[in-house]
């Protein structure tokens, strides 16, 4: 794919960078729109977006390798989350993980061959009442267990 | 008023609309304070007994009373939404059930302080919660109430504007110079204080970093007088409290409540006791890097700062974790170890190196292969990192783990004599002077 912004896109570039007083600010936002379009961070997004804002190619990539939400290599059409953390751990969220990653054939933060799952064991999500917590790209499922999980992802294609 | 009354999250349906939230007499409180004088807005909160509910429990008007009067430079207000603490699911709430209560308490810490833009920082998982709280925002300026539009509205000379930011995952962003470095553009290592951020905060700019309970919680104080606000909960700790309960308990879930509230109540009559009526064997009171209490010590104890900082420990961001008695407490340190090794910013020596050194060894211990010296080693790596890093992150990984090995060190020397009848402390062959280090265990 072309790493390009379309013109409603860099309207939208535009609109970020005047939220803050300086162009650098507008990074995160930008990276998210990046991520958005080309999938993942490649060496050549990072380049791309220093150009946009006027910052150098080491300036984007020490933005965008601090963050663990930015992938850095590409990722599966449903990025499969299970968290692990001491609230989801006490409900069995480890072995819910565990169990994930022996039906997708997967470990942490891999993507398997036909790029349709990735899986990751993240830190705590801010869903410790709903624990055990599985989120699938951006959605939450709260309160699962190996059952619920296995016929979410069965849902998927 | 009533006992325990909501005012940070009222049980009313679609309240998260402006229009149901004006029904309700929302910007109310805005109104009535954007009428009195700065410094009778700060006065007003330094009355209430508000205090952070960051985690660091600082009152909140005198905080406002640092920010410098007239500045040259424009000064802004950073709301802290990153909510990364493990156990703490509180700041979800407001972004979905009040975000209209936030840029309401935005617009009057705004004024009080002079403020030319508010940025409401939100963790980057809460894609969710992001867009609640952006389309909230839009409704506020489409309403006039936010903006160049709110001088007509309320009938004064003061604009300011609210913006939502999304992180992207880092916990170190929820510490407050971390925060806004992220937000400047920068990766989000913490600053160096002082300068505080009310001297050089944002951009250089004059700013002012607060929790976004704290500044949703600032309307109910305008709603129901300061000195009827004073008098909620615990004396030194006043108002209500967003609970967040997690763990082994039968209902979990976030509660208001007024602080000061027995733990015990909090987890019997409010969340239903604990699952299959186990015992409690820990209970974390504030997130995760606060020391625990042991389940045969809470009998009495009282939610509020005051209270627990008697027992050692913090009501921090009140994220309660309760575990129960087939808990395996090594694991759980392992988990919250394991935790900061991968949060730590890494700017630090001994939070980097540190936090590492604490997942492995307790890996060793967890796995049957440790010594009980380990356990005094971790004490040491504890004492090491805490107050020598440039933020808390660094105390926030060392407390709950010295404080798990002092509240159960007998799980811990288990797990080690499990699997060895003896142990060599001081691995150097050939030297009589090695034998006195041999323990024999049995």
């Amino acid at each position: 794919m072309e790493i390009k912004f379309n013109e409603s896109e860099l309207a939208e570039v535009q609109m970020h960078i005047d939220k803050y007083p300086i162009k650098k600010s507008a990074i995160m936002p930008v990276l998210w729109m990046a991520q958005k379009k080309f999938g993942y961070i490649s060496k050549e997004v990072m380049m791309f977006v220093g150009e946009l804002l006027d910052l150098p190619y080491s300036h984007v990539y020490g933005v965008a390798t601090f963050y663990t939400m930015y992938f850095k290599k590409p990722m599966g059409r449903h990025h499969v989350q299970v968290c692990t953390n001491v609230s989801c751990m006490l409900l069995k969220g480890d072995e819910l993980f565990d169990s994930v990653s022996q039906r997708l054939g997967i470990k942490h933060n891999e993507c398997d061959a036909e790029g349709k799952f990735s899986l990751e064991e993240v830190e705590c999500m801010g869903a410790c009442g709903g624990a055990p917590l599985l989120v699938i790209n951006e959605d939450f499922y709260e309160n699962v267990d190996i059952d619920k999980v296995n016929s979410i992802l069965d849902s998927l294609n | 008023m009533t006992k325990n009354p909501k005012l940070v999250l009222p049980e009313i349906e679609n309240y998260h609309s402006y229009s149901v939230y004006t029904a309700n007499g929302g910007y109310n409180a805005a109104r009535k304070a954007l009428k009195q004088t700065q410094d009778e807005v700060i006065n007003e909160v330094k009355a209430s007994g508000l205090r952070g509910r960051g985690g660091a429990c600082f009152p909140t008007g005198l905080k406002w009373s640092f920010m410098p009067k007239v500045s040259e430079k424009p000064k802004y207000l950073a709301i802290n939404g990153d909510e990364s603490e493990p156990g703490s699911f509180k700041d979800r709430q407001i972004f979905e059930f009040n975000p209209h209560g936030l840029i309401e308490g935005a617009l009057i810490a705004g004024y009080a302080m002079g403020i030319k833009a508010a940025y409401i920082y939100i963790r980057g998982e809460y894609h969710k919660w992001v867009n609640c709280m952006q389309d909230a925002v839009d409704e506020a300026y489409a309403a006039g109430v936010v903006g160049e539009k709110m001088k007509a509205t309320f009938g004064i000379d003061f604009a300011m504007d609210i913006y939502v930011h999304k992180g992207a995952g880092a916990y170190i962003c929820g510490e407050e110079t971390s925060l806004m470095n992220s937000m400047e553009g920068d990766r989000a290592y913490p600053r160096f204080k002082p300068p505080f951020p009310a001297q050089v905060g944002l951009w250089g700019c004059p700013t002012t970093v607060n929790n976004v309970e704290t500044i949703a919680t600032v309307p109910a104080i305008f709603n129901v007088g300061a000195s009827e606000y004073a008098k909620l909960g615990a004396q030194g700790h006043a108002g209500t409290l967003l609970y967040g309960v997690s763990g082994h308990v039968n209902r979990p879930g976030v509660y208001e409540l007024e602080t000061g509230i027995l733990l015990t109540d909090l987890i019997q009559d409010v969340c239903g006791g604990v699952k299959n009526n186990k015992r409690i064997k820990a209970i974390i009171p504030g997130g995760s890097s606060m020391p625990p209490l042991r389940g045969d010590e809470i009998e009495g104890i009282k939610m509020d700062e005051e209270s627990l900082k008697k027992l050692g420990t913090h009501i921090g961001t009140a994220g309660v974790m309760v575990m129960d008695e087939d808990t395996d407490i090594v694991k759980v340190t392992l988990r919250i170890a394991h935790f900061y090794h991968h949060e730590s910013c890494g700017q630090c020596t001994p939070c980097r190196e540190g936090c590492g050194w604490m997942e492995k060894v307790l890996k060793r211990i967890n796995k049957g292969d440790g010594t009980s010296q380990d356990l005094d080693l971790l004490l040491s790596v504890c004492d090491n990192i805490e107050g020598n890093t440039i933020c808390a992150l660094g105390d926030a990984a060392a407390w709950p783990i010295r404080g798990f090995i002092l509240k159960f060190r007998d799980e811990f020397e288990a797990k080690v004599k499990k699997n060895r009848s003896f142990q060599a402390l001081n691995v150097v062959h050939g030297r009589r002077e090695s034998a006195k280090t041999l323990v024999f265990e049995n």
